[in-house]
């Protein structure tokens, strides 16, 4: 994948990146409204980072404490040391309970594992319920956005969509009469369902209870309806105890949509009565971040969104562009995690702005990890052999300083000499849409020498 | 596949080393939080802004008249009511063998055990609620908070709450909504359609 | 008060007014200005690409370079902040780094935190917009960022506020990013590009006759792009500004 000409690609479409562009930050302002309403927001960053970074240096002891006290309250808690553990896992529990239709809620780790075709490859029938996840599941693509999935999708699409798959009236773009359109059909697979899958977004080690929060509801639709729920999750969501949520709950829905929080947060502790919880607990390359110090606390992440939607590159180039399941600044630490050289331009999708780390409401230093990952590429050698040589020859220049004053001065002459259009053939990028800056004669440090000698002679006069 | 799980789960402690340090201790309880001098004021205006509606009564006599005034009630066929007292039950918990047989269910009236000012959230159990999901397929949510149990904030809330038991508790912060088709915001996205909070400030009987 | 001057390599060859503004608002301060002469570049160009074997030795230069100077001035948030914020890794090592470190300060920050200056006297009749580089905004902090909950302030509008006629615009998005980002500009061409664009649209909506900010880098971008498109908006350092507007103590 290559971030910069997906990017370019996105752009192309001016009017349409200006939308997209507005229309995150849109929900960047919402995200700034909610949170000036709350005076200690600052102050819960800290500390919500604080237990972050306490719960991930005890990981062993909360995931074993949360199995312990879940399996205690009547659940069944799964292992799975990647995607294909995880998808083979919930394939047998699905099997084994004779369960051939799913619908299932807004999950980035199933994202993660695939495991819609993988479910969808062994015959189950399997519909996302969130609505913008349903949209993209019927365009066949995936989400762009991990809350807002089909952000980057016009009402009129909408409409076109849904008038192939569900016959809505034809040119109808009414997201009113498109929500009530989708909720009939969704409906009806909530009620034939034979089980819900659901991710997870808090898991408590102390309580053995996990968290869900949706706006919709559909997740606790479909934990309400059939009697089967698998959720699932990464081991990095666990928190140590119940009233930590308090933090996490204040600042997630505010940080992601400017919610002071979601419709519904839904706190399962053990199954229903007459049903089964399976918990599946994922690792899927987590425990490999975690040895990582440098990448360690890209785990604190609970997925509010917030950096994308505040990532001046993210807002213009789409989720799309980044190629992997998590997209923006996040999204491209979390992939350099799972495959340096694949995703080797995401960190470089960043402007370094820093605007990411500001808002985090966990205080992950997103844009000093986005650097950090990059020194990673070139130790690797993964960055191309070009752009290492320009770097160490550029050094050696500046590493002699008779020797850069002599080249800026002769660069400088050639520049202002030699024609416009060779100046600006097509090898100058930097000119392709922008003037070069007007070559000065002198450089600062002649004049500057200029001046002393002046004032030197000055002084001698007097 | 318990067998392998079992191999897994040892697989993944095995790679993970706790690292104790002082840096990282947990934090103790948050002592802060904010509060406002109208907690009931503060409820309400969340709600009105996350879809919802607060009705502030003062007591049984009151609620039953504002209850009467909603006009989603007299159209209603299927109801279900956690207070008979306030609203007759049309439909037996006890005698719906499946959640899936409440999909015509109009109005589900039901108790909630505190409200958070902060966020315009009310928590509600399945305590004595057979079928929780009455809660999301009615197309029409009424709660009932006593006022006395209107926190300041979540702090607060998760110092009353306990988790001890098998049981499931939620958080219901306005009627379902969404905004995934260009952000518009559409209430009734895919549960309630509505969700109407009476603040009492006579405690109910038990 | 004698002051090593860090000028940036940029700035040394392509805006030299921006340098000698520098040294004229600082001496009309008081201060006198040193300029070791074998400075070159601080190496953010190789550090922010991720080579930190070649960011490394440049690194160690300007600690020679810099090393016993008691204050540190730069006209530019970019290069302080990899000073302040990137160059542990590479001088750690050094007994002296932490106190260079502390002792490197961007122009705005060191009138407004080390001279202390208040309102200043001085004129400059013109609709100014300030562009918040990002690196002067959240690693130097020089202003609070609009993420952050926290009391709003702004060193660089603290120090142009004062000025007689002038008129600072307010903007819709206050502190975004304009894409320069270093090597970003090119790698990235095309964001780099809509980016500059849209903080122009912004300062062309607020009415922004001149365009000013701490960092020259950021301002070449948007300069480019107005010169190609033939905008009258102009462009200045805000050194040029203070210089110019023959800004004072009271």
């Amino acid at each position: 994948m290559n971030h910069p000409q997906e990017a370019a690609r996105f752009l192309a479409n001016a009017k349409r990146a200006k939308w997209h562009d507005e229309a995150l930050w849109f929900v960047r302002s919402k995200r700034d409204m909610a949170a000036a309403d709350i005076p200690e927001w600052e102050q819960l960053r800290q500390q919500a980072s604080q237990i972050k970074a306490h719960t991930i240096a005890n990981l062993k002891t909360y995931l074993q404490q949360f199995e312990q006290k879940a399996t205690d309250l009547g659940a069944h808690v799964h292992w799975a040391r990647d995607a294909s553990e995880h998808n083979t896992i919930v394939q047998s529990i699905l099997r084994d309970h004779g369960a051939r239709r799913i619908v299932k809620s807004k999950s980035m780790l199933t994202e993660e594992c695939q495991l819609n075709p993988h479910l969808e490859n062994a015959g189950f029938e399997i519909t996302d319920t969130d609505l913008g996840e349903w949209i993209v599941q019927l365009r066949n693509e995936p989400p762009s956005h991990i809350v807002l999935p089909a952000i980057h999708i016009k009402k009129e699409e909408v409409g076109e969509l849904f008038h192939q798959k569900l016959g809505t009236r034809q040119g109808s773009a009414d997201p009113d009469y498109l929500t009530e359109s989708a909720r009939n059909t969704l409906r009806k697979s909530f009620l034939q369902a034979d089980a819900a899958i659901t991710g997870v977004n808090f898991a408590i080690a102390e309580t053995g209870g996990i968290v869900i929060c949706t706006n919709e509801g559909n997740a606790d639709m479909g934990t309400g309806l059939p009697g089967l729920h698998i959720a699932c999750m990464g081991i990095e969501k666990i928190i140590p105890r119940a009233e930590d949520l308090a933090l996490f709950l204040r600042l997630l829905a505010r940080s992601g949509t400017g919610q002071p929080i979601t419709a519904y947060t839904a706190h399962h502790h053990g199954p229903r009565p007459d049903g089964q919880l399976h918990i599946v607990l994922v690792d899927n390359g987590r425990t490999e971040i975690l040895k990582q110090e440098a990448f360690r606390n890209s785990l604190h992440c609970i997925r509010c969104g917030a950096c994308m939607n505040t990532c001046p590159v993210y807002r213009r180039s789409g989720g799309h562009s980044y190629g992997y399941t998590i997209p923006g600044p996040i999204g491209s630490i979390l992939a350099s995690a799972r495959d340096p050289k694949a995703f080797y331009t995401l960190p470089y999708a960043s402007s370094l702005c820093g605007s990411c780390t500001d808002i985090c409401p966990v205080n992950i230093d997103l844009h000093h990890q986005l650097l950090a990952w990059r020194s990673e590429i070139t130790r690797q050698k993964i960055l191309p052999l070009p752009k290492r040589l320009a770097m160490a020859a550029l050094s050696h220049l500046m590493r002699r300083p008779r020797l850069y004053r002599l080249f800026g001065a002769i660069s400088r002459s050639i520049g202002r000499a030699i024609p416009r259009t060779l100046l600006y053939c097509r090898f100058n990028v930097w000119g392709r849409q922008r003037e070069l800056p007007p070559l000065p004669k002198k450089s600062f440090r002649r004049m500057f020498q200029q001046e002393a000698a002046r004032r030197e002679e000055k002084q001698h006069e007097k | 596949m318990k067998k392998n799980s079992m191999k897994s789960k040892q697989s993944i402690l095995d790679s993970i080393t706790d690292f104790e340090s002082a840096a990282w201790e947990l934090p103790p309880r948050a002592t802060f939080g904010i509060t406002y001098d109208d907690p009931i004021a503060q409820f309400s205006k969340i709600l009105k802004t996350v879809g919802g509606t607060a009705i502030r009564v003062p007591n049984t006599q009151a609620l039953l008249e504002e209850l009467a005034t909603l006009d989603f009630l007299a159209p209603a066929s299927n109801i279900y009511s956690a207070i008979p007292e306030f609203l007759p039950s049309t439909v037996d918990l006890a005698h719906t063998d499946t959640p899936q047989q409440l999909h015509d269910l109009d109005v589900a009236l039901v108790r909630g055990e505190l409200a958070v000012a902060e966020n315009g959230a009310v928590w509600v159990t399945d305590e004595l609620l057979r079928h929780r999901v009455v809660l999301f397929i009615a197309e029409h949510v009424i709660l009932i908070v006593s006022v006395a149990s209107v926190l300041q904030n979540l702090h607060e809330a998760y110092e009353q709450l306990s988790f001890g038991k098998p049981q499931y508790g939620v958080f219901i912060s306005g009627p379902s909504k969404t905004a995934d088709i260009e952000q518009s915001l559409v209430f009734g996205a895919q549960g309630p359609r509505t969700l109407t909070v009476f603040l009492l400030d006579e405690e109910p009987a038990a | 008060m004698r002051v090593g001057l860090f000028i940036p390599c940029y700035i040394d060859q392509l805006y030299p007014n921006v340098g000698i503004a520098t040294v004229r608002v600082l001496e009309r301060f008081g201060v006198d200005v040193d300029f070791p002469e074998n400075q070159t570049c601080c190496g953010q160009p190789m550090a922010n690409i991720g080579c930190d074997r070649a960011a490394a030795p440049l690194a160690e230069q300007f600690f020679a370079t810099f090393r016993h100077y008691e204050h540190v001035v730069c006209p530019s948030g970019s290069c302080t902040a990899m000073v302040r914020h990137h160059y542990q890794k590479y001088l750690g090592h050094h007994e002296g780094f932490e106190t260079l470190r502390n002792s490197v300060y961007e122009l705005c920050e060191f009138l407004t935190d080390v001279l202390h200056i208040g309102p200043l006297e001085g004129d400059f009749p013109h609709r100014v917009g300030i562009h918040q580089s990002c690196h002067g905004l959240r690693e130097l902090r020089l202003a609070e960022s609009s993420e952050r909950v926290a009391k709003p302030f702004s060193k660089p509008h603290s120090l142009l506020e004062s000025l007689r006629g002038i008129e600072l615009v307010s903007l819709s998005r206050g502190d975004e990013c304009c894409g320069f980002g270093g090597t970003f500009a090119v790698t990235q061409e095309a964001v780099s590009c809509s980016m500059g664009n849209d903080r122009i649209r912004d300062h062309e909506q607020a009415g922004t006759e001149i365009l000013t900010g701490v960092d020259m880098s950021c301002l070449m971008h948007m300069e480019g792009l107005l010169r190609r498109q033939k905008k009258p908006m102009r462009v200045m350092h805000l050194a040029e500004i203070l210089c110019q507007s023959g800004a004072h103590c009271r």
